[in-house]
């Protein structure tokens, strides 16, 4: 075994890997977005803030020589991306979903504009941690070098998963996605809780992105997301607004879509788009089992422009 | 408040609401209203839809502020910039319209509801503090249950409770029996009034019932369009000279008497079962005949089935098995079948469920008949005059206030909206028709015009279903009612016969 060659045990580490590394950005794109939605507000404009983070934090790590700093800058410019979108769905007769497409187009212009001059440089990259040191397979070191990111995330999820449960602002964002009656009543600015909701949502869509230019693939360039940032937001419907849920559905989303490389590399050439669009089938497939025309979504928060 | 001010009394706080005028644009909604609420008293607030109450609890609240006028609490006049100004000297308000998130559990609700939630809540602290807080209350409910699985009653009693666990001293009640069986009505204001006498309470509560005003206020306050028509002690007055207050000279519709003979089945439910959007059984196994010259009531509490049941039969659901038979045909609810039985609806709320909002008056009026003559040539050209000549001629008939047939029905008033659907629904020929709480909501006036339709298409021979929250208006109206409860019929009986505590324990599941 120790030659390398492990047969087609390659194939569930790579997809472990895999799973963890393209999960990542999914991971934060789709916590934040949780935070928004359970706020009662859906920003699709999280493709491009994803986008946006990616090319801050790789401009911002280029000059400064810290990814840290970076990843600050991408969170920054998301946060900022997501205060304009709740500042614009704060005024009268303004549809979150059409500003949302409006931002997405608005985020990845932006970022297409400003980041020209940073697809020659070479900026610094996240660090990895080595789980894999107790091993001499190179694979399972692959498959162990595990960035710091997702472990942040790994984190992150169970603890909005309480934070919703057991602190003032977890029940402050629930209860103006319930019901913004209830929290006006109360005598709480629903439009406020929404604007930071979807401030924090933006931060870690952010963050999301840096991961991308810092990471994996680790460069910037204007195909890097392809649509990243807009399946997040369909896996928080997936995920039923459930934190934990939205990392299983990250992961599931992510070792998906390592399997068409994971295949390729011991050989299985023969249907290798199709296993590439695994993800998607998965999707559709999940979707079309779990969802019913007579029966409203289980878990979905009332005031969502979607179930309104 | 101001630092150095001698703070409120102790105990029950009086609210004074000294010549309150408010204005919406040109609108006059409240014009030099006084209420007197004394501490220490129960005190209702009687009035007609539109009559200004709530616009007068709000300016109290801070929810608006008067035009002219002041709020004084316990003798001393307060500048009640928003509720939570209100909140912090001590009053509080119970809505029509919960305010409790569905999603959360009773227990969560009520620590929300805190001015000084604390930043992260030891659950287990605050659900102790909060079962202490139970035993001392007269009424219990279950803390850890959502709000979405407890029963209206149950939520209405978390309402009064959360406003009694943030220590209000002045309570004001919007409507609060609305969605009540009138036993569980009779408990939670009997226990309020107990509280009200015991000390430490005074009530305001808007309401529209006069068996509640007699039974537990000590005071009362009419108001009609905006002004005060009346006020004084629940004594010296009479429902009568109440409800002549309530409506000043205005002229009622005068309901035909109850005549024609019973006909032939003519709606036939068999072991009808439908689900809700939630995907829980609502409707199981009804069955039920209604024939022509007949009008059969659905009692019950909200939210026990009426709707989805109702829903069926307008077509806007699918039911989960068994049938639906017209004159022993099978029905779907398709617009031939709908024709050809001369089938007419009143669903509630006619604005979403009836109308199309942004379209005139006019189009609203035609739809049953738009795509045949004369209002359509050849199935598929439209005679604009036809429609416009129709409608002239219901909008007359049926007084709806409009400012022209053109005009889009969504600017129209509930009561106008409820006549224009019963003027297309009434307005030919009907053999079966199905209501659902027509009258909620709308002023006396309208009530009256309804009720009168409704008996004369029975009269003429139709079979009506009446469903109704509104106990008073099924005995009027029904020869026989029925009580549906969690989805089944499980009581029925004569309406000229019927027991109001029976059919009450029947509402409430006993």
């Amino acid at each position: 075994m120790s030659d390398g060659s492990l047969g087609l045990w390659t194939v569930p580490l790579a997809v472990f890997g895999g799973a963890i590394r393209v999960s990542t950005p999914f991971l934060f794109v789709s916590l934040g977005e949780c935070i928004t939605e359970r706020s009662g507000r859906i920003n699709l404009g999280l493709e491009g803030t994803l986008v946006m983070g990616a090319m801050s934090a790789y401009g911002i790590s280029y000059l400064s020589g810290s990814p840290w700093l970076g990843v600050l800058a991408a969170g920054i410019a998301g946060a900022m991306l997501g205060a304009l979108h709740a500042g614009i769905c704060s005024l009268p007769r303004v549809n979150d979903i059409a500003v949302g497409i409006a931002l997405m187009l608005f985020g990845t212009g932006l970022a297409f504009y400003l980041g020209k001059p940073l697809i020659e440089p070479t900026a610094a990259r996240l660090p990895a941690i080595d789980f894999g040191w107790w091993s001499d397979v190179p694979q399972v070191r692959a498959a162990l070098r595990i960035n710091v990111l997702f472990l942040i995330g790994l984190a992150l999820a169970p603890i909005l998963y309480w934070a919703f449960k057991t602190t003032r602002w977890g029940l402050l964002i629930r209860t103006a996605g319930e019901s913004s009656d209830a929290a006006r009543a109360m005598g709480y600015s629903v439009l406020a809780i929404r604007l930071r909701a979807t401030m924090v949502g933006g931060f870690l869509s952010g963050i999301g992105g840096s991961f991308l230019s810092l990471f994996y693939p680790g460069s910037w360039n204007e195909g890097l997301s392809s649509g990243q940032g807009i399946t997040a937001v369909a896996l928080v419907i997936f995920a039923r607004w459930d934190p934990m849920l939205c990392l299983w559905a990250s992961l599931a989303f992510g070792g998906a879509a390592a399997l068409g490389p994971a295949l390729q590399s011991v050989g299985v050439t023969s249907g290798y788009h199709l296993f590439n669009a695994a993800p998607y089938i998965l999707t559709l497939a999940i979707m079309i089992i779990t969802c019913s025309p007579k029966r409203t979504l289980t878990g979905a928060p009332a005031e969502l422009s979607i179930t309104r | 408040m101001i630092i150095g001010e001698t703070p409120l009394p102790e105990g029950p706080l009086g609210v004074d609401a000294v010549a309150v005028t408010m204005k919406f644009g040109d609108f006059l909604a409240l014009d030099n209203v006084a209420l007197k609420v004394r501490p220490g008293s129960f005190h209702a607030l009687l009035g007609e839809n539109g009559a200004g109450k709530s616009t007068l609890v709000k300016c109290i609240m801070g929810y608006y502020h008067a035009t002219e006028g002041d709020i004084m609490v316990g003798g001393r006049e307060q500048a009640i910039a928003n509720p939570k100004d209100a909140h912090a000297l001590g009053l509080g308000m119970v809505y029509q319209h919960f305010t409790l998130v569905p999603a959360m559990t009773v227990a969560e609700n009520l620590v929300l509801a805190r001015d000084d939630v604390p930043a992260i809540v030891n659950w287990a602290k605050e659900k102790q503090e909060l079962e202490a807080f139970l035993a001392r209350m007269p009424f219990k409910v279950p803390l850890n249950a959502r709000v979405s699985d407890i029963s209206a009653g149950e939520r209405q009693k978390c309402e009064i409770l959360k406003q009694l666990y943030l220590r209000r001293r002045f309570l004001i009640l919007d409507e609060p029996t609305s969605v009540l069986t009138p036993g569980e009505a009779d408990e939670v204001l009997g226990m309020l009034r107990d509280m009200v006498v015991n000390g430490g309470l005074t009530i305001l509560m808007i309401t529209h019932k006069f068996r509640e005003v007699m039974a537990f206020a000590d005071e009362v306050t009419i108001l009609r369009r905006g002004k005060l028509a009346g006020n004084g002690k629940v004594a010296d007055l009479t429902p009568d000279s109440m409800a002549r207050m309530m409506i000043g000279a205005e002229e009622l519709t005068v309901q035909p008497p109850r005549v024609g003979q019973l006909g032939e089945a003519r709606l036939e439910l068999s072991k009808l079962c439908a689900i809700d959007d939630a995907g829980a059984v609502a409707v199981e196994n009804v069955s039920l005949t209604v024939r022509g010259g007949e009008i059969v009531g659905i009692a019950g509490v909200s939210g026990n089935g009426q709707r989805q049941l109702v829903e069926v039969l307008a077509g806007q659901r699918e039911a989960e098995s068994g049938e639906v038979r017209v004159r022993g045909d099978l029905y779907s609810a398709s617009r031939e079948e709908m024709r050809r039985h001369k089938m007419s609806l009143l669903p509630e709320e006619p604005l979403r469920n009836a109308c199309v909002g942004g379209m005139s008056v006019a189009d609203n009026l035609a739809f049953r008949e738009f795509d045949r003559a004369p209002f359509a040539s050849k199935g598929w050209w439209l005679n604009r005059s036809a429609f416009r000549k129709d409608a002239e001629r219901k909008i007359g008939l049926y007084k709806i206030k409009t400012r022209s047939p053109d005009t889009p029905i969504s600017a129209l008033s509930g009561g106008n909206v409820q006549r224009a659907v019963l003027a297309r629904e009434l307005g030919g020929e009907v053999e079966v028709l199905i209501a659902a709480n027509p009258c909620f909501g709308l002023d006396f006036a309208a009530v009256a015009q309804i009720h009168a339709e409704i008996m004369a298409a029975r009269n003429r021979g139709a079979a009506v279903l009446l469903v109704s929250e509104d106990l008073d208006e099924l005995l009027e109206l029904s020869d026989r009612l029925v009580v549906m409860f969690h989805g089944q019929f499980v009581h029925e009986a004569r309406a000229s016969e019927a027991d109001l505590t029976e059919i009450g324990r029947h509402m409430a599941g006993h």
